[in-house]
C-alpha cells in the first residue's frame, strides 16, 4: 500500500460511497444508529452542493467567524531559525480563538437544515464545546455538551463559558473520565434521543459521514492557505506542518494540497513524555489499526485491545483514536506523522510569543516545535504553512502550573 | 443443525419461548462466572448471552458500562472469556453460548484466531455490537466457515431495505431491540413490538427474540407472548453490582432467582 503515493492517486475522490478510506473509516456502529446515520449523509449529500447552502455557510464563516484569516510571514521566527520560510495560519484569530468554529459552524446548519431543535457535542479541553455552545446561542437551539468529569475539573473556566452561553455541561463519570468517554455518552445521548437531536461531533472521527463533513468544513483553512501563499509567494510550499489530535485542524490544511505532489505532508502527534513509554497520544507513531467510535484507524489499545488512557500536556489532542483519513494518508505514503513532546511543545509555546507576539495553543504549539525541527532540514528559500489552529489564552493555567505558579 | 436452531426447534415443539439472560464475563470477577453460567442454566435459561468485555461500551447503559469496567479492573480479557465458555463446555454440551461485544478486542486478537478459539472453546455465535451488516467483511467468513451463528440487531428505526440486508445475513435468531436508546433503559410498549414483530414475520423464518427494557416476569412473560425468546441484561447485571462482594455462589443464587421468576412467569399458561 505504501506505493499508493504516486501520480495515478486522485487524494480527491475519498472516501468512497459508504465512507472507506482505503482499509479505514466505515460505519461501525450500533444498529441502533444506522438509520440517523443514513439521514444524516443523505442530507449533507444533498447540501453540499446546494449553493444556497454552500453562500450561506460562506457567509457565516465571513460575518462571523471573521474569514479569511491572514497567512502571515513570521519573518523574526524565520531569521532565529535560520532556514525555510516560516508562514503561519492564523486559525487562532477566529471568533472562539480556534478552527473548531468552522466545522460548528457548518454542522450548526445542518441541524437546522434537518429542524431539529436540540444540539449535542462531546469535548475534551473545552474548545469544540464552547464553538458548539456558540453557535448554538446563536441559533437558539437547546445545547448539551458531554465532557469527562476529569476535564470539567481541569477546565473550569471553559465549562464556565459553556454554561455563559446557555448551555447545559454533563460531567461524564464513566471509564477514564476524559474525551473518549464523553464521546460514548454523546453516542448514547443520541441513540436515545435521535428524533429531535443532531450530534455535533467535534473531529474527523466518528462514523460516516462524520470524518467527511467535518473535514469539508475544515477544509477552508487549506483553500484559503494555498491562495494566499501563491498570492505572497508566487508559489506553492514545500511543507505544511499541523498537530493531530483527531486531527481536523489538520485535514482541513491538508486536503486541498494532497495532490500537489511536491507539497509534503506533516502531521504531528502529541509525543507526551516520549514516544519510548505509553504515555502519549500518538496512534499513528505508536498504535495500529483498530476500531473505536465508529470507524477502523490507528488506535492505542492494550495487549487485549482494550482502549488505553492517553497523555498529553494538550487537552485537545488527548485522544487514543484518530480520524480513518489520516490513517490513509499514512499508509498509502502521501503523508508524513511524527511525534513532538510536552517539553518541545512547551518550549514553542514559549519561543513564539516572545519571539513574534502570538501566544499559540498547546495543541498547536505542537506543530510549531516540528516546524523548528524541519525548517533548517529544508533550508533557506523553502517555504513551510504551518497551521497555528488555536490561541493559547486557554493554556495559561497549565503553563503557569507548570513554572509553579498558582494565577 | 447448530446448537441454536436446535434449541428453538426444541422449544417450539414444547411451545415454550426461549429465556435468554446475558451477564458479562468477569463480572464482578473472573473467577464467578463459570458457577454462574451453570446456576442461568439451572434457573431456566435456555441459551446464555455472554459479553465480552470492553473499555467502551458506546450503545450500553450505565448498568452494564459498570459491569464492563468491574470485569476489565479484577482482569478479566478476552482470552479468558474464551477459557470460561471452554471449562463450561466440559460439563454442559447443551445450552448454547453466544458472545456479545464490540469489534475492537476480536480484531486485535485477529479475526482468524479468534474465531478459531471461539469454535474451539465451544462458542454456538457472535454477535458484535458494533459490527453491522455492512462491516462485516473481515470476521463473517471466518465465523460461517467454523459454523458459527451471526446474530444482529434490529431496531425499531431499521427500515425495510436495511432489514432485508440483515435477515440475508443473519443465523440463529434476530435480536428486536424494543426500544430507542441504550441497554437498561425502561420503558417498553408490548403492543408496538408485537406489531413489529408481525411485520417481521411476514419476510423472515429465523427466531425474532426481544431485548432491552425487560426487567421483570411480568415484561418477560408479555413479551414471550409474542416473541421466540426475551433477552435479559441489565435487570441481572444490576443483581452482580449490588452482590458483588459477596460470594459466587451468593451471587449466583441471587440472580437465578430473578431468572427463575421470568422462568415461571413465561411458562405459565
Amino acid at each position: 500500500m505504501s506505493n499508493q503515493n504516486d501520480n495515478a492517486t486522485d487524494f480527491h475522490t475519498f472516501p468512497d460511497a459508504t465512507g472507506h478510506f482505503g482499509p479505514f473509516g466505515g460505519r461501525f456502529a450500533s444498529e441502533t444508529l444506522m438509520d440517523a446515520l443514513d439521514e444524516l449523509s443523505a442530507m449533507y449529500t444533498k447540501l453540499k452542493d446546494d449553493p444556497d447552502f454552500q453562500a450561506e455557510f460562506d457567509k457565516d464563516l465571513a460575518h462571523y467567524v471573521g474569514r479569511p484569516s491572514p497567512l502571515y510571514f513570521a519573518e523574526r521566527l524565520t531569521q532565529k531559525w535560520g532556514g525555510a520560510d516560516i508562514y503561519l495560519k492564523r486559525e487562532d484569530l477566529n471568533h472562539t480563538g480556534a478552527h473548531k468554529v468552522n466545522n460548528t459552524i457548518g454542522q450548526a446548519l445542518l441541524a437546522k437544515y434537518s429542524g431539529k431543535p436540540r444540539v449535542i457535542a462531546e469535548t475534551g479541553a473545552g474548545q469544540h464545546g464552547v464553538a458548539t455552545a456558540t453557535v448554538a446561542a446563536r441559533l437558539g437551539l437547546e445545547c448539551v455538551v458531554y465532557m469527562g468529569a476529569e476535564d470539567v475539573e481541569r477546565q473550569k473556566l471553559n465549562v464556565y463559558r459553556m454554561r455563559m452561553l446557555g448551555a447545559t455541561v454533563i460531567p461524564v463519570t464513566s471509564g477514564t473520565q476524559t474525551l473518549k468517554d464523553a464521546m460514548n455518552e454523546a453516542m448514547r445521548d443520541w441513540v436515545t434521543n435521535v428524533d429531535n437531536t443532531y450530534y455535533i461531533i467535534g473531529t474527523v472521527a466518528g462514523p460516516h459521514p462524520y470524518p467527511t463533513l467535518v473535514r469539508d468544513f475544515n477544509s477552508v483553512i487549506g483553500r484559503e492557505a494555498r491562495r494566499q501563499i501563491q498570492e505572497q509567494t508566487g508559489a506553492l510550499p514545500d511543507a505544511l506542518v499541523a498537530c493531530v489530535g483527531g486531527g481536523s485542524n489538520a485535514i482541513g490544511l491538508f486536503w486541498e494540497f494532497l495532490n500537489d505532489r511536491g507539497v509534503d505532508i506533516y502531521g504531528v502527534e502529541a509525543g507526551g513524555h516520549g514516544l519510548s513509554g505509553d504515555e502519549h497520544a500518538a496512534p499513528l507513531s505508536k498504535g495500529r489499526p483498530g476500531v473505536l467510535h465508529g470507524n477502523r484507524t490507528y488506535i492505542m489499545a492494550d495487549d487485549d485491545g482494550q482502549i488505553m488512557g492517553t497523555h498529553s500536556v494538550s487537552a485537545g489532542l488527548d485522544y487514543p483514536g484518530v480520524g480513518p483519513e489520516h490513517a490513509w494518508l499514512k499508509d498509502s505514503g502521501r503523508a508524513q506523522y511524527v511525534a513532538a513532546t510536552d517539553e518541545e511543545a512547551l518550549d514553542a509555546f514559549r519561543e513564539l510569543t516572545r519571539v513574534e507576539g502570538i501566544m499559540p495553543a498547546l495543541e498547536s504549539s505542537h506543530a510549531v516545535a516540528y516546524a523548528k525541527k524541519l525548517a533548517p532540514e529544508l533550508g533557506k528559500g523553502k517555504r513551510i504553512i504551518v497551521n497555528l489552529s488555536g490561541r493559547g489564552d486557554k493554556d495559561i493555567h497549565t503553563v503557569a502550573g507548570i513554572d509553579g505558579l498558582t494565577i | 443443525m447448530s446448537r441454536i436452531a436446535a434449541t428453538f426447534d426444541r422449544l417450539n415443539s414444547e411451545g415454550r419461548k426461549a429465556l435468554i439472560p446475558f451477564v458479562t464475563a468477569g463480572d464482578p470477577r473472573p473467577d464467578v462466572t463459570l458457577p454462574l453460567m451453570h446456576a442461568l442454566v439451572a434457573a431456566g435459561a435456555d441459551v446464555i448471552e455472554l459479553g465480552m468485555p470492553f473499555s467502551d461500551p458506546m450503545a450500553d447503559g450505565p448498568a452494564i458500562q459498570l459491569a464492563n469496567e468491574r470485569a476489565l479492573a479484577s482482569g478479566m480479557t478476552l482470552r479468558k472469556t474464551l477459557d470460561v465458555v471452554a471449562e463450561f463446555r466440559q460439563t454442559n454440551r447443551d445450552t448454547p453460548v453466544v458472545l456479545m461485544g464490540y469489534l475492537n478486542p476480536v480484531e486485535w486478537m485477529g479475526y482468524e484466531t479468534f474465531v478459531g478459539r471461539a469454535a474451539e472453546a465451544g462458542v454456538d455465535g457472535l454477535l458484535m455490537v458494533d459490527m453491522p451488516p455492512e462491516e462485516g467483511e473481515g470476521l463473517v467468513p471466518y465465523a460461517k466457515a467454523a459454523g458459527l451463528d451471526l446474530i444482529y440487531l434490529v431496531t425499531p428505526t431499521t427500515t425495510h431495505e436495511r432489514f432485508n440486508a440483515i435477515v440475508e445475513r443473519a443465523s440463529g435468531w434476530i435480536y428486536y431491540v424494543s426500544l430507542k436508546g441504550i441497554t437498561g433503559a425502561n420503558t417498553l410498549n408490548v403492543d408496538e413490538v408485537e406489531q413489529k414483530l408481525d411485520w417481521m414475520r411476514q419476510h423472515t423464518d429465523l427466531p425474532i427474540c426481544v431485548g432491552f427494557g425487560i426487567s421483570n416476569g411480568e415484561i418477560a412473560a408479555r413479551v414471550a407472548k409474542v416473541a421466540s425468546g426475551v433477552i435479559v441484561g441489565s435487570a441481572l447485571v444490576r443483581i452482580v453490582e449490588a452482590q458483588q462482594s459477596q460470594s459466587a455462589d451468593e451471587i449466583s443464587s441471587q440472580v437465578s432467582q430473578l431468572l427463575g421468576d421470568m422462568r415461571s412467569a413465561m411458562d405459565r399458561p
